[in-house]
């Protein structure tokens, strides 16, 4: 039987704009910062996984240069907006190898003022028309066969949902956004603190029916990091370090499988239904149990079919499973209390790492206005599109 | 006037539709050149014509995109009796009162412009039935 693997230090800078920091400052701050809250320092880190999308190759190298060049191996892992997910699974597993006994995550992204981020502007045309790419096609697709752009292509995944189940329609996907926003407000590290009414939501302006502007993560400078230990390491530790330390109960990463119409329209549920129920059987523990959920609100359509997705209501029922008030952070599964990617932000590759940070902080007993009181299990979900699905289910320390 | 089409799965002519590849082991459908199927890992295909009318099973109405892409436009997934197309809904107002979950669409086409050597490019579009 592979080892437990715990949660010694983690951390998070601010989200929001960082104009005088670069991506190697705001990484170095989120790994020194996770393992002074550790209490280990770069010396006890054995393995080092970290992601960056935007800013170029080797960025963990880069980052060691900053923070202490000490020989381990590293790994830079990619995964879209999964990639802090990803970072963390790769220390987890790295653990229960036994290839070392602590290491550390580590994901930033510099984004602040990025625009769509994918949907690339088109080409100049003229000449004579050429077939090209795995479509033969003679001039760019984007616009002309459907969207390219992420807030067209989840407003699709939240109306087929619509679709296939009722009950949801443009103002419930706004009121979703409308919690969040509320949530936000209790946040210090959230980018934006500010709440809406559901009419200033559904009368900003429109990006992607119907996602207006508030309904779509924010694009933000930030990074998150974690250092992870094996449990015999940690029995080693103090008992201050042992009662702080957050267990990963599950740690679970899937790619989409194939399924019908998966190749027209991104199928981002079957790859996160199959991570939950790993996630549920690997911790022990069922939906029912969880006392909060981080999950990928990318866009306020996105967060209704992931209710669904992760087994928090009954099939089909994500709307009236919302209408009853359950994810509301007073509810019965507060979800996002963070105020999630629409006012948190969402710094693609830090993501994945921070809303384990802020279960984390919650199972410690250490959120502040926010907390939720007397948690004990808590899971955080992170979807990259193409797709890769990072799940982790998260349980405070016995000690 | 010479005229081709904008993607290598539509086929002109006196009765335009979308043609996807079948896998001859288990039948999945694409629309790419393919390397494999994504489903059963077979190498064959042979090519299925699509129907041309279907259900309109999601949409989106795009305000905001990149440079030069036209808004606004509605982008959405058509069931054509079991095949899932990508398309834009075209021939009516962009907007929720005229485009709505589960409405009736066909295929039609959608002039892309005219190149150098005065050759049309087409496309393809799906618009109400009713």
């Amino acid at each position: 039987m592979a080892e437990n693997v715990w949660i010694l230090g983690i951390s998070m800078t601010r989200f929001g704009k960082h104009k005088d920091k670069d991506t190697l400052d705001l990484g170095s701050e989120a790994a020194i910062g996770a393992m002074r809250d550790a209490g280990v320092g770069i010396g006890d880190i054995g393995v080092l996984a970290a992601g960056n999308l935007i800013g170029g190759n080797g960025f963990g190298q880069l980052l060691q240069k900053q923070i202490g060049q000490t020989g381990i191996p590293v790994y830079n892992v990619a995964n879209a907006c999964a990639t802090g997910a990803t970072a963390l699974r790769v220390v987890v597993m790295a653990i229960k190898s036994g290839e070392v006994d602590t290491g550390m995550a580590v994901g930033v992204e510099k984004l602040s003022g990025a625009g769509l981020l994918t949907g690339n502007a088109r080409q100049a045309e003229g000449g004579h028309w050429v077939r090209d790419g795995r479509y033969g096609a003679v001039a760019p697709l984007d616009g002309r066969v459907g969207t390219e752009t992420m807030p067209g292509v989840f407003a699709q995944i939240g109306m087929e949902y619509a679709h296939k189940y009722g009950g949801a329609d443009f103002e419930l996907f706004a009121r979703i956004s409308e919690k969040n926003h509320a949530h936000s407000t209790l946040n210090p590290m959230a980018a934006h603190r500010k709440r809406f009414t559901l009419d200033e939501i559904m009368n900003d302006v429109m990006i992607a029916y119907p996602n207006t502007r508030p309904m779509c993560s924010a694009n933000v400078d930030g990074a998150a990091a974690a250092v992870l230990v094996s449990e015999t390491k940690l029995r080693t530790l103090s008992l201050e370090q042992q009662r702080r330390a957050v267990k990963i109960s599950a740690s679970v990463l899937t790619s989409d499988p194939w399924t019908d119409g998966c190749q027209v329209l991104p199928d981002i549920n079957t790859l996160t239904r199959r991570a939950a129920a790993t996630a549920y059987e690997q911790a022990g523990i069922g939906p029912a149990d969880l006392d909060l959920v981080e999950l990928h609100d990318c866009f306020a359509t996105a967060e209704l079919v992931h209710y669904d997705n992760l087994g928090l209501c009954e099939p089909g029922g994500a709307a009236d499973f919302f209408n009853s008030g359950a994810t509301w952070r007073d509810g019965s599964t507060p979800v996002n209390v963070s105020g999630g990617l629409q006012s948190k932000g969402h710094p693609v590759s830090a993501t994945g790492i921070a809303n384990v940070w802020e279960v984390a902080t919650h199972l410690r007993g250490e959120a502040g206005d926010r907390q939720i009181e007397g948690a004990r299990v808590g899971l955080a979900h992170v979807i990259g599109l193409g797709s890769a699905c990072g799940v982790h289910v998260l349980e405070r320390s016995a000690a | 006037m010479e005229r081709v089409p904008l993607v290598d799965y539509l086929v002109l002519g006196d009765e335009p539709h979308l043609v996807a590849a079948e896998c001859t082991d288990c039948g999945a459908r694409y629309f790419d050149r393919r390397s494999a199927c994504a489903r059963c890992g077979g190498l064959e295909f042979g090519s299925a014509d699509v129907p041309t009318e279907g259900v309109l099973t999601t949409f989106t109405i795009v305000q905001f995109a990149a440079e030069g892409v036209e808004v606004p436009f509605v982008a959405g997934v058509v069931d054509c009796d079991g095949t899932s197309v990508k398309g834009n809904v075209v021939n009516t107002p962009p907007d929720p009162e005229h485009v709505t979950l589960g409405m009736r669409v066909r295929l039609t086409t959608v002039p892309v412009g005219t190149d150098a050597d005065g050759v049309e490019a087409v496309g393809y579009g799906f618009e109400p039935i009713d």
